[in-house]
């Protein structure tokens, strides 16, 4: 026993690891050139990075900011490099146009409708207050719901901002939102006070038509009549004038915010155990997803006209958010489905056991997890939607791409490409590599230890 | 399988079964498809009473314990659960599952939230209990089975005994009247095996009506009043655990008991 018996009498103090493993030296070893096969690759991907940077900063790198045409940009690159400077940027474009990349033909002062960008005209607000204003109380609206360590009462901002977004940028009176949000009311107390009385069913039928009713036949007369004692109004801007950026983001924001609730029913009733509703739901989710999303944007531009009763001015950025909204809608159901099936069985077991109802299972144990695993795919498929709004081009409005093409057909600025297109690449980049990075976020918060 | 894997002292004179019925199951029979799972089933079980149920697997014991609770939904007979017959009325269901408390093998425990959470989701929602008392009555009922301390981890956190202590403790919360437990301890190492049968026994102890399907043989010996043994989707046999264990009537009990103790 003697010579395997072993006490240690001293013990080792923490020594510092050597300098060849950690800091630049250490990491770059690992990292890129832990063998000579890998170190070729190192050196040949550093030779292609440079490259390629080196490239397009000598394309990025141009004084053409002043430039008015693509002709005064050839020749301020003439002036300044002389001839054969090889392809540079004009960046003259972005400064002439990059309002109504923007903001489309939105006027900057709806008081005055007629009124450029510039000096506000008498009375009015700010150039472009109320889409400006429209985009920080996004903002603020969404931050609470991506961040749950901010002060709650920023959910009432949530709550009010879909009412407030169509009344900042469509205008008109204040009444109409406030006449709108009280039909959820409305359906909130006929569930509430209703259902005990004529049942469930009857209720929740009640509680759908009745604030359909509301919108459908009240509101307009209503809004009129309260207007005309208060007013509250702020000026109209028509649906033809919006355009750019902010088109792309209120289409965006819109499909994005109605597409998950509406992808979670959807999924929920792909699953349910009432065959009628299964089947709708099976229907309406293939026939979706097996339809390109421009066709469905052609029938919101053309074939809805035709149903529709004559004289309905239904307007079509609306049409058009609504098909992109079932569009996105039908992907996220299956997104979500996937993440459903993916919950073990006896998490039902477990949630039905305690007695928690259906809605009490789905809304406290199986959406947050199914949702929590569905986070890559339901970020992929916002991403996906945001980009498929410049589709919107096609049938003819003005998102940036459908001004890209316009801009392009200016005689000044005939022949300009990358300039453009870059521009419109490196904004859509900026929201949705932020949309990625937050999921990441989102996944890494949600750890709650294995399984 | 072990013999006798737990060393607290039960001393059944004091644990009384009353003459009040808490479930009785008349003539009930499910299939799966076509497959006759469940045959023919009479059962009628007193408050108070601590039943094992043993059987080979694919017995049907586990689809038994789970028409109780209308886990799984039987075709014909009835089941009265304290004074309720289940039938599709979704209330009744509810209102069965809220009284009837289940354990599962693989604990079912919920892993987005915390241990305390998980203990006070149905006392809050389903029984409507304030917050504050419904954390109150939850450390309490942690504490009987020993992890306070855990209160605030999350289920993916702890080893596979304390999530059943856990599992029983979020059961307990709802103050049932009627516990299930459908192999509470065959996903555990023995030495969390011992953990939960202790706090097993401690529940029987005080009265708590128990139908338990279990391998632990000797926790059936120790605490149960009745054991029932299952074979093809019928009950076999059922007696006294003295009787049961030493004096088996049936030859497919008899068969079983020597493949489960014989080594
Ligand atoms: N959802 C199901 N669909 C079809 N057959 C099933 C289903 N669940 C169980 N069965 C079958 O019913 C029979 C009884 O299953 P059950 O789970 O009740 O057995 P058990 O006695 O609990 O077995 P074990 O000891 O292995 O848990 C088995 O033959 C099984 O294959
Ligand atoms: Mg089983």
């Amino acid at each position: 026993m003697s010579d395997v018996s072993f006490v240690r009498t001293e013990m080792l103090p923490q020594q510092a690891p050597p300098a060849t493993s950690v800091g630049l030296v250490g990491w770059s070893r690992e990292n890129l050139f832990s063998g000579p096969v890998n170190s070729i690759l190192t050196i040949l991907s550093l030779i292609f990075i440079y490259f390629v940077i080196s490239g397009v900063l000598h394309w990025a790198i141009s004084p053409t900011w002043a430039a008015t045409s693509l002709g005064e940009c050839r020749e301020m690159i003439a002036a300044a490099y002389g001839e054969g400077a090889g392809h540079k940027a004009c960046w003259g474009v972005i400064r002439e146009r990059w309002l109504q990349l923007m903001y489309g033909f939105y006027p900057p002062y709806p008081v005055v409708p007629s009124a450029n960008f510039g000096a506000a005209p008498e009375g009015a607000w700010p150039a472009f207050f109320r889409p400006n204003l429209a985009f920080v109380l996004l903002v603020l609206a969404v931050v609470p719901v991506l961040f749950s360590n901010l002060p709650r009462k920023m959910l009432w901002i949530t709550a009010a901002f879909p009412f407030l977004l169509p009344w900042l940028l469509w205008g008109g009176t204040l009444w109409t939102p406030i006449l709108v949000a009280l039909g959820f009311v409305i359906g909130y107390l006929v569930m509430r006070f209703a259902a005990p009385v004529v049942g469930t069913i009857a209720g929740f039928i009640l509680a759908v038509a009745v604030p359909l009713l509301w919108w459908g036949f009240a509101i307009g007369p209503l809004a009129d009549a309260f207007s005309s004692v208060l007013p509250l109004a702020i000026p109209e801007v028509q649906s033809r004038d919006f355009g750019g950026f902010m088109l792309s983001i209120t289409i965006g924001v819109v499909a994005i915010g109605c597409s998950l609730p509406l992808g979670i029913l959807l999924a929920l009733g792909r699953q349910s155990n009432l065959l009628i509703l299964r089947s709708i739901c099976i229907g309406f989710i293939e026939f979706i997803r097996g339809v390109p999303l421009i066709t469905l944007l052609f029938v919101a531009s053309t074939l809805l006209n035709i149903f529709l009763p004559p004289g309905t001015n239904f307007d079509i950025i609306l049409r058009v958010m609504i098909m992109v909204t079932l569009f996105a809608a039908a992907y996220m159901a299956e997104v979500i489905r996937g993440g459903l099936a993916a919950l073990p069985k006896g998490q039902y077991e477990g949630a039905d056991s305690l007695g928690l109802n259906y809605w009490q299972a789905q809304r406290l144990i199986i959406m947050p997890q199914a949702l929590k695993i569905s986070i890559p795919g339901i970020v992929s498929t916002f991403i996906g939607v945001f980009k498929d709004t410049t589709l919107v081009s096609i049938i003819g409005l003005l998102d940036p791409i459908g001004l890209s093409n316009s801009i392009r057909a200016d005689q000044a600025w005939n022949g300009i490409v990358w300039e453009l297109y870059g521009f419109i690449a490196v904004l859509f980049f900026i929201f949705c590599f932020s949309m990625s990075r937050y999921s990441m976020y989102l996944e890494r918060k949600l750890q709650t230890g294995h399984r | 399988m072990s013999e006798l894997a737990v060393d607290t002292e039960i001393d059944r004179s004091k644990l009384k079964v009353s003459d009040e019925i808490a479930i009785q199951i008349t003539n009930m029979n499910k299939w799966y498809g076509t497959f006759h799972v469940l045959r023919d089933i009479n059962l009628t079980v007193n408050r108070g009473e601590r039943i094992v149920i043993a059987g080979p697997s694919g017995s049907g014991k586990s689809t038994m314990i789970r028409c109780i609770n209308r886990l799984e939904e039987h075709q014909s007979g009835q089941i009265v659960v304290d004074g309720i017959e289940l039938t599709s009325d979704l209330k009744n269901i509810d209102k069965i599952r809220s009284e009837v408390g289940m354990c599962f093998q693989h604990f079912n425990l919920f892993p987005h939230l915390t241990i305390l959470e998980n203990c006070t989701l149905a006392p809050i929602w389903v029984r409507k209990v304030p917050k504050k008392e419904a954390e109150e009555t939850a450390m309490h009922f942690l504490e009987k089975v020993k992890i306070p301390d855990q209160a605030l981890k999350y289920p993916g956190q702890l080893s596979g005994g304390q999530q059943q202590r856990v599992a029983i403790a979020r059961s307990l919360c709802m103050k049932p009247k009627i516990m299930l437990f459908d192999e509470p301890t065959s996903a555990l190492d023995p030495e969390m095996i011992k953990e939960v049968l202790d706090t097993m026994i401690e529940l029987a102890h005080e009265g708590m009506t128990m139908l338990c399907v279990t391998h632990e043989m000797g926790f059936a010996r120790q605490v149960a009043n009745r054991v029932i043994f299952m074979d093809q989707g019928q009950i076999v046999e059922q007696n006294e655990p003295e009787e049961f264990f030493n004096n088996p009537k049936s030859e497919r009990t008899k068969l079983f008991l020597s493949q489960i103790l014989g080594h």
